[in-house]
């Protein structure tokens, strides 16, 4: 295996590794909130070091490119979507864990 | 590897299918729709037809799950009592049984080791001016029945806004959210950029109107979401031209040919390229306002809605 | 690399398995509509992945196009959770409100 094919690997299972750590948060986490937090995590991190790993491969330039933009569409709507999910929530009443909701 | 990959695809489609089903809740059935419509395009990409998998993505998943989530907004969350009627109609288990029988028989009484009609498309796809063969097939060589698609589309629009007539105009204190206003306004040159991409890309590869029609609905569905832009009115000059634009090009080229002693939609060979991707181009923009009709807007206030009956 | 990439490819679709507990389990519908964004995620991924096979460059049109059309089911979603403004401002904090275990 080249130094490049290792770092490719390493980049996705690093990101394998993110969105299984999403999904436990996911699973595992005691409210809304907690789980949002998960979910940009594999949102940003998972996806984008999969990316990452496949760009280090990729046969073109323009493919590269390519991936690096499906990134950054998930980037762009994952910042919005957990705002939006996490307003939405608030205003449906979800509690935070361990906190009180503001009057 | 590729074999578990597919043995999880195939046990986990008809989990989900069941799952969709069997929820008595509206609001869960739409969220795991929304998941099966993924892994659906996720199978679709194994069985070697990401033609079918772009447009689930696009249609199937992007806009249905959308619009499925809006309709809730318009029903009652009141889940009929499911399992009592189903005690009381053992023939609907018995019918469903026929059906699944008749499908299965229908699938293995295919031929198996047809070459279907591949070849053929194949050997002539040179003079269709296009090097994808689906697009070369759905606007060259059937060319009729995209043509009588978009008619049917037309009709499905028009029915649509029969059946909710009612039109809002675009508010200004909705769209004075900043989220979704800056949301919106990232969204759409990307937006823009994907639909052209998936017009130009479909001359040789999986694209075209219907996948960049979608993407561009989706833009509009978000604008009126938030109410920077009222649901499109029929009486309005534009939506009816939007509408005609590709419907009326496209038979415009269909019947071009009849003058110079060819015949229906038989494209000349050296501009059926160039012709192809107009009419692509004009059918994107018609497909985009015909999905954009069946969204509706807010529903009306439920507090009138008792003393109206 | 085939075989690593279509082995991760398999292990995220694992992981979308998993996470159909959470949907199962809720309690809430954002809860449920958390996980649908976490699956259209991981299915990107799962789509790039296979993307990097030879002659499989069509699928990563499909994962771009789930990318761009994603937030448009949040915000219909979010459309209908909180309701319209005029239904937040007034006596209703919007439909479906679920029962909190």
């Amino acid at each position: 295996m080249s130094p490049l094919e290792l770092l490719s690997a390493a980049f996705l299972f690093a990101g394998a590794a993110f969105c299984l750590a999403g999904t436990v948060g996911v699973l595992r986490f005691p409210d809304v909130y907690c789980r949002l937090h998960a979910l940009t995590k594999v949102d940003n991190l998972g996806l984008g070091l999969v990316v990452v790993g496949l760009a280090l491969r990729s046969s073109s330039w323009a493919t590269a490119l390519k991936l690096l933009l499906v990134w950054l569409f998930v980037l762009i709507s994952s910042a919005f979507t957990c705002q939006l999910i996490a307003r939405a929530a608030l205003r449906r009443g979800a509690v935070p864990w361990g906190g009180r909701r503001e009057p | 590897m590729d074999g578990l990959l597919d043995g999880c695809l195939a046990l986990c489609l008809p989990l989900l299918a069941y799952l969709v089903l069997r929820t008595e809740s509206l609001s869960q059935a739409v969220v795991l729709f929304v998941a099966f419509g993924l892994l659906s395009a996720l199978g679709w990409a194994r069985l070697e037809a990401p033609d079918i998998a772009l447009v689930e993505a696009a249609v199937g998943t992007g806009l249905t799950g959308a619009l499925l989530m809006h309709t809730l907004s318009w029903t009652e969350e009141t889940p009929p009592d499911v399992r009592a009627r189903a005690r009381r109609r053992p023939w609907a288990l018995l019918a469903m049984a026929a059906l699944t029988l008749l499908l299965g028989w229908a699938v293995l009484a295919l031929p198996a080791d047809s070459p279907g009609l591949g070849l053929e498309v194949d050997a002539r796809r040179e003079d269709s001016g296009v090097k994808h063969p689906v697009t070369a097939v759905l606007l060259n060589f059937r060319g009729y029945d995209t043509l009588l698609e978009i008619a049917v589309l037309l009709v499905a629009a028009l029915g649509a806004r029969a059946v909710n007539p009612r039109s809002e105009r675009a508010s200004s204190e909705a769209a004075k959210d900043p989220l979704t206003g800056e949301l919106f306004r990232m969204m759409t040159p990307a937006l823009l950029l994907v639909a052209g991409y998936l017009v130009w890309v479909g001359d040789h590869g999986p694209g075209g109107a219907f996948q960049a029609g979608a993407i561009l609905a989706g833009g509009g569905v978000v604008a009126i979401l938030t109410s920077r832009m009222g649901t499109p009115r029929m009486s309005s000059l534009r939506v009816r031209w939007a509408l005609l634009t590709g419907p009326l090009l496209f038979i415009g080229v269909a019947v071009a040919p009849l003058f110079s002693g060819g015949r229906l939609l038989e494209f000349p060979e050296k501009y059926a390229g160039t012709l192809i991707f107009i009419v692509e181009m004009a059918l994107t923009v018609t497909i985009a306002m015909v999905l954009l009709m069946f969204f509706p807007g807010t529903r009306p206030p439920r507090t009138g809605r008792g003393s109206a009956r | 690399m085939h075989e690593l990439r279509t082995g991760l490819a398999f292990f995220l679709l694992l992981n979308i398995l998993a996470g159909l507990v959470r949907v199962a389990r809720g309690p809430t519908l954002t809860d449920r509509f958390i996980v649908a964004q976490l699956f259209g995620t991981t299915g990107v991924g799962v789509l790039v992945l296979l993307a990097a096979d030879a002659g499989r460059d069509a699928l990563r049109d499909v994962a771009l196009v789930f990318a761009l059309l994603a937030p448009v089911t949040v915000v219909a979603f979010v459309r209908f959770a909180v309701g319209s403004d005029a239904d937040a401002k007034g006596a209703s904090s919007g439909p479906d409100q679920e029962p909190r275990p």
